[in-house]
């Protein structure tokens, strides 16, 4: 009963917001408030009744409920309680619910928070966001119901896949879909402004908050996917260049575009017609990555489900949505005149350099992406792009942002002068090519990578810190010191995520660049050195858990003598599922992880064992934590909460009431 | 003013054709080492590449022929039905890999032995990468699994 009223709550949610995606457009168009006021309560309302169909199929999972198809696919009985919960969107199915209560959630939050907007633009900016919402929940409804009944519901369940069965999956497509589906909000924002025809620096201000956090939720949610593979796949690595992968860093790097344009439209109104630009890709990108990891199209590990009728509705919605939007920029862009001029050595122009470093990149990944596709349509060729393309053409670029990235971050508005700009870096400069050096000499013969991504996280690092130091003027240093806990909270936010993008590009580096691999057979009780740890296979047995059993190997590390750390890597078998995992132990450390991996019982008594050392390991996920905190520090700047509402000139042709 | 703006646009437009050039090259470059094309067995005995090749082999994992368990070594044989290409692989083979199942690794073809580099594992029991459906259904051996 719970369940239909869930459904039925689904329904009129998609009839809330076909109104809302009408109704305050017209109002907006023709100039009736009444009309634009009845945007707000609908996203109130779209939000609560997916709030309650999303809430309604998470019952069902709890009490498992074995009526529901999708409850009999994705869980048992003896599955623990929170792997009831995150079962729920562990499937195709209630994974789009998540995906549109988000989409709702960020369409209330722009209801609740938008007070400050003009109301034409927040009537039209919710209709927007409406429109995206009844795509997707016709998508849901019509092709993927994720409140399908069964007439004759079985007694136990098929279990959920046993790799999601884990806290990383708990977390990971929350935060990756509050990501994706927040930049809905930097979408509707752009059409809304194309529609209105203005685009200001008050459009910059409001939009940029919204990307941020977009940003931020997406980078946490990559981050947590990639050490979810890291810990849980048993293979070592971090990033694969998986398509399914691709799909969701290509829109961070437009997200990160977008970033950084809004803010030159917000100080500086200039890149409006580009900023626009920026917010329609950003959220094409995103659909687009829905699309290749629903379709099934690509050939990826993660492979979703492969439905082909799924496919075309969503790259119909990709088409309508992102086609509409660029054909209203072309009718429009001409009306989005700059304001400001700028020198060839200013800010602005760094920070063009950033976009189109960004840009042209995520198209090379694209083309990675993409490639099997063409090459199977046009030329019949079936063929895969793996790492060594990916290696090759996207790193020349993130080694040209992270070295422009201080120098520009220093550069002030209008006009700079190169000179002016070196002098707080010049010593940053000769610390980062001396650490780089020093490494090139103690590692004699060892790959490039190493001293460049030391010199470059160096660099990148140590400039933010002198960028934010030469913010605090001339007095002395103690004056300056205090004066440093006053800069403004978005001063602050810029220095750790850039700092955050040097820690990670110095920890990719050395990862790559020092890793070492040792893969043999053990018995129990004999010992092996590797990378000057000595590692002892003590003993094998047999262990249940609540829903599989194990085979548990007990490994102890030591060092020179020393005990380091006794880690317990597994290989499980979940009967339900049918399925085994693999379960590798590491042990974290500050300089390096060590990571076993327990293969296959050998015929003749023993066990293979693979050893990996990992250098840095955790400083990739520390960096990408420092740059979702500095984006963190930014949006709670005072300038957003403040005069966050200050529209400069004109106001908005809104009749008086 | 007005110049200056049209001066900038211009230097935008040049530096963004530039980066895109530049990735244009870097892309074709990377291409070619980078793609692996896809074989099925059939293809490899009837035209086997160069041993420098790595490319990628994908069919069924043939019945009988799985040796593990004898070293850290691992061979057997993956055939589309109608040719079958021995294997050896180094590490550890993924969790859902077994006999009659469907696999695709990546390695070059020395001496008549395909020496993989990378196995593909899946993520779920009832998913068959796509070119071994294809491969399969090439020589006529495809039987949909039930329920999926």
């Amino acid at each position: 009963m719970f369940v239909e009223l869930g459904h039925f709550a689904l329904v009129l949610a998609f009839a809330v917001s076909i109104l809302q995606a009408v109704v305050p457009l017209v109002g907006a168009a023709r100039g009736w408030p009444g009309w634009m006021a009845l945007a707000e309560p609908a996203a109130t309302a779209q939000f609560l009744l997916t709030a309650f169909a999303f809430a309604a199929l998470t019952w069902a999972f709890v009490t498992s409920d074995f009526s529901l198809a999708l409850v009999v696919g994705n869980s048992h009985t003896a599955k623990p309680l929170i792997y009831k919960i995150t079962g729920v969107w562990g499937n195709h199915e209630g994974s789009m619910l998540l995906w549109v209560l988000i989409l709702t959630l960020f369409g209330a939050a722009a209801a609740w928070f938008g007070g400050g907007l003009p109301a034409g633009l927040r009537a039209r900016v919710l209709a927007v966001q409406a429109s995206v919402a009844v795509a997707f929940m016709a998508f849901i409804l019509f092709t993927s119901n994720p409140f399908a009944r069964l007439a004759q519901p079985p007694f136990d369940g098929q279990d959920l896949n046993p790799l999601l069965q884990d806290p990383g999956l708990a977390l990971h497509p929350p935060f990756l879909y509050l990501g994706y589906v927040g930049l809905s909000m930097a979408f509707s924002f752009a059409v809304a402004a194309l529609i209105e025809g203005r685009v200001d620096a008050a459009w910059g201000r409001w939009v940029r908050p919204w990307t941020l956090a977009a940003w931020v939720f997406l980078t946490i949610g990559i981050a947590l996917g990639s050490w979810w593979a890291y810990y849980e796949l048993g293979w070592g690595g971090f990033w694969f260049w998986d398509p399914v992968e691709n799909a969701s860093f290509m829109p961070w790097l437009f997200a990160a575009a977008l970033l950084h344009s809004a803010i030159v439209v917000e100080k500086r109104e200039a890149l409006k017609a580009w900023t626009i630009l920026l917010a329609i890709m950003a959220f094409g990108f995103s659909l687009l990555g829905t699309f290749i990891v629903r379709s099934g199209l690509l050939t990826s590990v993660h492979a979703f489900a492969s439905d082909p009728e799924r496919g075309i509705f969503i790259l119909a919605i990709l088409a309508f949505f992102v086609g509409g939007a660029l054909t209203l920029y072309a009718l429009r862009a001409p009306a989005m005149q700059a304001r400001g001029v700028f020198g060839l050595v200013s800010r602005e122009s760094a920070l063009v350099a950033n976009n189109v470093l960004l840009a042209v990149s995520c198209m090379v990944v694209f083309v990675g992406t993409m490639w099997p596709l063409v090459a199977e349509m046009a030329f019949g060729r079936k063929l895969t792009v793996g790492p060594p393309f990916f290696d090759m053409a996207f790193t020349p670029f993130v080694v040209a942002i992270a070295a422009l990235m201080p120098l520009g971050a220093i550069l002030p508005w209008k006009r700079g002068s190169l000179g002016r700009a070196m002098a707080p870096l010049w010593g940053v400069l000769v610390l980062s090519l001396a650490c780089g050096a020093v490494v090139w000499a103690l590692q004699t013969g060892g790959s490039p990578l190493g001293p460049v991504g030391v010199t470059l996280g160096v660099w990148v690092v140590t400039g933010a810190a002198a960028d934010l130091w030469a913010r605090t003027g001339r007095d002395g240093p103690a004056r300056r010191l205090a004066r440093l806990g006053r800069l403004p909270r978005a001063d602050w936010g810029k220095a750790v995520a850039h700092a955050g993008l040097g820690v990670s590009v110095f920890a990719v580096a050395a990862l790559t660049a020092w890793e070492s691999e040792d893969i043999r057979v053990a018995r129990e009780g004999e010992s092996f050195a590797h990378a000057g740890y000595e590692i002892t296979l003590a003993g094998v047995r047999r262990v249940e858990g609540p829903n599989y059993v194990s085979a548990m190997a007990e490994m102890v590390v030591t060092r020179a003598g020393r005990h380091v750390v006794t880690l317990l890597p597994e290989k499980r078998s979940y009967p339900v599922a049918g399925m085994p995992t693999t379960e590798a132990a590491i042990d974290y450390g500050f300089w390096r992880d060590i990571y076993l991996v327990l293969g296959d019982p050998q015929e003749g008594g023993g066990w293979a064992v693979r050893t990996y050392v990992k250098p840095f390991a955790n400083w990739l996920w520390a960096g990408c934590l420092l740059m979702a905190a500095g984006g963190l520090f930014s949006l709670s700047d005072r300038r957003f909460r403040i005069a966050a509402g200050a529209r400069r000139g004109a106001v908005a042709p809104v009749p008086a009431e | 003013m007005k110049g200056l703006k049209k001066r900038r646009r211009v230097q935008v437009i040049v530096v963004a054709a530039l980066a895109l050039a530049l990735a244009t090259g870097l892309v074709g470059y990377a291409m070619r080492d980078g793609i692996n094309f896809f074989r099925s067995p059939t293809q490899v005995a009837e035209h086997p590449p160069d041993p420098a090749e790595v490319f990628r082999i994908g069919g069924l994992v043939e019945e009988g022929s799985l040796v593990r368990g004898q070293g850290e070594a691992v061979s057997f044989r993956v055939t589309d039905g109608n040719a079958s290409i021995p294997v050896s692989y180094r590490g550890i083979l993924p969790d859902l890999f077994g006999e009659g199942q469907g696999t695709v690794a990546t390695g070059r073809l020395v001496a008549g032995v395909f020496e993989a580099r990378e196995i593909l594992a899946k993520h779920d029991e009832t998913y068959m990468p796509k070119e071994v459906v294809d491969a399969l259904k090439e020589q006529g051996h495809w039987m949909a699994p039930d329920g999926s």
